[in-house]
């Protein structure tokens, strides 16, 4: 009997194996001639939803199979630079420039914006509400060195484009990233991860952290951290996307990707992103670039130029 | 404790109710994993068996680097095995990187040593006698050989099952060379149970990371039920 039973539970298995032979390990992930289209998106467009509610647009539209890799900028740049993925969504204006210098990335353009907020528990124990954002870094420093332990700052610590931004922040307070804030106390801490994960991460610790105003609202159902400060020159959000060069990976799905940015920039998708999330969360997530180019700081042509 | 309460009956209804999202993850967790395992039995035990039958120079220290690489860290497998097929890597133009046969490549690489070194355990540990007894009886070499592995079958088959557990509840090596895409198709999407639980987790959405904990549970327990089953006999 058990030997029956043994047979029949290593028939299925063989069966299943079969199966797996069959779909698992496909060599040829296009089955039916769809388009492959593989982008590497910062955390925050992910983390909100935005990706999920703009690609089935897309696949309708061009007949494509829309992959998304949701990881930092920082490593979204790097699999741009590996020429691992064909699109590319980040938001980081020098590190993108840099990569567009280097040959890795063309065609870069600006679709939407938002802000970065600093966000803390209510009680605010450094007190910095409505201060400046470099006012408010350098309070919070000040509370976190002198040993206040109420006072806890949690960093993204993953070379995102937030992470960029908070050490920019931290620059234009007048301290050396690396060796003033950086490990100069259990103060800061550096979660490491994407934005979502981060916020959960200083709400468990009530700590205050920089996030974009997107990714915070999108998470602010199961959080008590509150907006801290929300204003600021500096704290401006700026999403592109761009190809990566086909000239310098020519196998890459070069066609498809561009069809990807000029969707993106495109009047009816501003118009979506403008409008994405309102109904939920009574505000929007992302500002289309569409008409904004001049308050943002980029070209028109970087919001408006369909690449050709 | 609510949300603990709530995320369970909230999984509860994601399972009772065949979510179909929740159990696209669960079989793409299954096939890729049985797919890896198969492989890698296909290597592991008739390698297993030439060590534990050979006789070469370096054979000890061979079963040692084996054993020391039972716990071979899977985010270091994954590195390595996206190194490699990375597109500017070596095997770059197959294009594998983020697609499920990555996964299978990565989690195969994982399990072999641990799959080589139960079944070389399981070789050791057929009943002497029985190998005295198939010696005095004149079996030949290729009989002694077949004999000795029909005898170890069982624990052998659990060596495999240990294999398949190790591949299904990794998720280091499983992000770094999938990317955790949920694509509009099956086949394209690289989201398997663990690095679900752990996007989700990270999301805040505490129902569907117990739902699919409780589904990899279930499955560590049916492969559980498998070994035992043939402990038994």
């Amino acid at each position: 009997m058990v030997r029956r039973t043994l047979f029949a539970v290593a028939a299925v298995m063989v069966a299943l194996l079969f199966i797996c032979g069959c779909t698992g390990t496909t060599t040829d992930p296009v089955p039916d001639e769809k388009q492959q289209l593989r982008i590497a998106t910062t955390t925050s467009l992910y983390d909100t939803k935005l990706l999920d509610h703009l690609t089935p647009i897309f696949e309708e539209q061009y007949n494509a199979e829309v992959l998304i890799i949701s990881a930092g900028t920082g490593k979204a740049l790097e699999y741009g630079q590996r020429g691992d993925v064909d699109v590319m969504m980040v938001h980081d204006r020098a590190r993108e420039d840099t990569f567009l210098a280097d040959g890795y990335g063309t065609n870069r353009r600006v679709f939407a914006y938002n802000y970065f907020v600093l966000v803390g528990p209510e009680s605010d124990p450094a007190g910095v509400a409505n201060m400046t954002p470099e006012a408010a870094f350098t309070a919070i420093r000040e509370k976190g060195t002198a040993g206040d332990a109420n006072v806890t700052f949690v960093s993204r610590g993953d070379a995102s484009g937030t992470h960029s931004k908070e050490q920019a922040i931290w620059k234009a307070a007048g301290f050396n990233y690396t060796t003033e804030v950086k490990g100069s106390g259990d103060w800061y801490q550096e979660a490491g991860t994407g934005m979502g994960a981060t916020l959960e991460m200083a709400n468990e610790k009530e700590a205050y952290t920089l996030s974009d105003i997107g990714t915070y609202l999108a998470y602010k159902g199961d959080l008590d951290l509150v907006t801290i400060v929300d204003e600021g020159d500096i704290l401006l959000n700026v999403y592109s996307a761009m190809q990566i060069n086909p000239e310098k990976f020519p196998d890459i799905n070069s066609t498809v990707a561009k069809d990807w940015v000029n969707f993106v920039i495109s009047d009816d998708i501003q118009k979506e992103i403008a409008s994405f999330g309102v109904d939920k969360y009574g505000q929007p997530l992302f500002y289309a670039a569409g008409d904004d180019w001049e308050k943002i700081g980029v070209t028109e042509a970087e919001v408006k130029d369909p690449i050709a | 404790m609510y949300e603990i309460v709530e995320g369970f009956l909230e999984a509860a209804r994601l399972i009772v109710t065949l979510d179909a999202d929740v159990m696209a993850i669960a079989l793409r967790s299954i096939t890729i994993s049985l797919t890896a395992t198969v492989l890698a039995g296909l290597v592991a035990v008739p390698l297993g068996a030439a060590i534990y039958f050979g006789t070469f120079p370096g054979r000890k220290s061979l079963i040692n680097l084996i054993q020391t690489l039972y716990s071979l860290p899977t985010v270091v497998v994954g590195l390595l095995i996206f190194l490699f097929i990375s597109r500017v890597g070596p095997f770059g133009f197959m294009r594998l990187l983020f697609t499920p046969t990555a996964m299978v490549i990565a989690q195969t690489v994982l399990v072999l040593p641990i799959m080589t070194g139960l079944t070389i355990s399981a070789l050791s540990g057929v009943d002497p006698v029985i190998r005295d007894t198939l010696r005095s009886l004149g079996a030949t070499h290729l009989q002694f050989l077949a004999n000795v592995m029909k005898e170890a079958r069982f624990a052998i088959l659990a060596a495999v099952a240990v294999g398949f557990g190790r591949a299904i509840s990794e998720v280091g090596a499983a992000i770094l060379v999938g990317g955790n895409i949920m694509a509009s198709s099956f086949a394209s999407s690289t989201r398997v149970l663990t690095t679900a639980i752990s996007l989700e987790t990270s999301m805040g959405n505490i129902s569907e990371s117990i739902a699919l904990g409780i589904l990899l549970l279930l499955i560590a327990l049916a492969v559980n039920l498998v070994i035992t089953t043939v402990q038994h006999r």
